[in-house]
């Protein structure tokens, strides 16, 4: 079973989508130049964008069938989501943000709280804003927030993109733990093709919003 | 600076009518807010446009479009004498609704500017952790909102304080019911050998709406820091 299956057409002024592809098991990379369209797939499968047409399906589920009149809100497809710059909630402490998940759904601290955050090592900030983290600690924060709500895909959009080169470095092996350690669908948007290499099973090359074989 | 009781008067009346009025419209401009940015529909220009009138609209009209509207026999206030008891003109109530007419373009155009300056993406990250829209807004739209709608409505509060023309048409210049500082400055000014009298409530009224004024700028600074990224 793969874990993402994509399938969407969608018009957006002068840009259009049109666009097949199927996920692998763990990990799938995204890859293309800027304006490609791939932030807009993951917003398709996030549902923050509606396709014209398509279907979507996340780990078994389907989420969006055009022709069975499916469309699960944002808040039902269970995908954690990890935009460029972290997108944490800036008037929220880290812990409040790792925690919105579970307290918005109603559900009990997630059993693996403790782990996710050793493994990002991301302890010692539970009680900074984000705006006194940096780039690496507020990836790392966003990242665990994501996985925090039990997400059945992760999606990650050019999650390094916005660190240093330098500091680059310092995230990607925790990425890879995770991948390890959490058995959820990655797909992860990048154009830069040496971070994707590490952590791909499978790439699908978009360009133009089309899906490049 | 001793007060005469009719001086106290017209200065509580006023702070009342201001409160009043800033209290009663802000849910209604929160909501129209809202409408305006997240919304998209045919004729939303005609509604914005609508929405401002009190802006540049001579406030004696406004006043006599609310008598028409709201008066013992408006079209809308015959209603609610008949029906509800309520009374608004020539009330201290009416002058209340007034001021909140005259102040809720400044209050919509302060909270629909917050609004539009949220990034969508920070309450798409709200709604993929599974929050209900509802929920969204109240945990992520509405704090991140919270400067703008202040300021928003300091702006509509101070527009209260000095308003003059809608409230003197709608509901007159009664002491002790609807003369606030500015009809009360009014009356003084048409009375002989009053000019020491005007000078206080003016006095009071510069005091009122600088601090005010200071007391929003320093809560908005407050606010943008503790939300900077």
């Amino acid at each position: 079973m793969s874990g993402i299956e994509f399938q969407a057409r969608l018009r957006l002024g002068d840009f259009q989508l049109d666009a097949d592809f199927t996920g692998a098991e763990r990990v799938t990379a995204l890859f293309g130049p800027s304006g490609a369209g791939k932030s807009t797939v993951l917003r398709l499968i996030a549902g923050l964008l509606r396709p014209d047409e398509g279907r979507i399906v996340l780990a078994g589920r389907t989420v969006f069938d055009s022709a069975a009149g499916i469309d699960l809100p944002a808040r039902k497809r269970r995908v954690g989501l990890v935009f460029q710059d972290g997108l944490l909630f800036p008037h929220m402490s880290v812990r409040q943000n790792l925690l919105y998940g579970p307290w918005a759904r109603r559900v009990p601290r997630p059993v693996s709280f403790d782990r996710t955050v050793e493994i990002l090592d991301i302890g010692k900030l539970f009680d900074r804003a984000p705006r006194h983290l940096s780039g690496g600690e507020r990836q790392r924060v966003a990242i665990g927030r994501a996985l925090l709500s039990d997400p059945a895909v992760l999606l990650m959009d050019e999650p390094v993109a916005a660190i240093d080169l330098e500091r680059r470095a310092e995230i990607l092996p925790y990425l890879a733990s995770l991948t390890a350690e959490f058995p959820v669908p990655l797909l992860y948007v990048s154009h830069a093709m040496e971070e994707i290499e590490r952590l791909a099973q499978k790439v699908v090359r978009i360009r133009d919003g089309r899906v490049e074989e | 600076m001793d007060f005469t009781p009719d001086e106290w008067q017209a200065i509580w009346l006023t702070l009342r009518v201001a409160v009043v009025a800033v209290l009663g419209s802000l849910p209604f401009a929160v909501a129209v807010a809202w409408v305006l940015s997240y919304t998209r529909f045919p004729g939303k220009i005609v509604v914005e446009a609508l929405l401002s009138m009190p802006l540049v609209l001579p406030p004696v009209v406004t006043g006599y479009a609310l008598l028409i509207l709201l008066g013992r026999h408006g079209v809308i206030g015959h209603f609610l004498d008949r029906d509800l008891g309520i009374v608004l003109a020539f009330r201290w109530t009416g002058a209340a609704v007034a001021a909140a007419v005259m102040g809720f373009p400044f209050m919509v155009r302060g909270i629909r500017l917050s609004f539009d300056s949220i990034d969508r993406d920070l309450e798409g990250a709200a709604a993929s952790l599974g929050a209900p829209g509802w929920l969204v807004f109240l945990t992520v739209t509405l704090p991140l909102s919270f400067p703008g709608l202040l300021s928003g409505a300091v702006l509509a509060f101070g527009r209260s304080l000095g308003e003059f023309g809608a409230t003197i048409t709608f509901v007159s210049s009664i002491p002790g019911e609807t003369r606030t500082i500015s009809s009360a400055i009014y009356a003084l000014l048409q009375t002989p050998d009053a000019d020491s009298m005007v000078l206080r409530l003016c006095a009071v009224s510069v005091v009122l709406s600088f601090w005010s004024l200071l007391i929003s700028e320093l809560l908005i600074r407050a606010g943008q820091r503790r939300l900077l990224r």
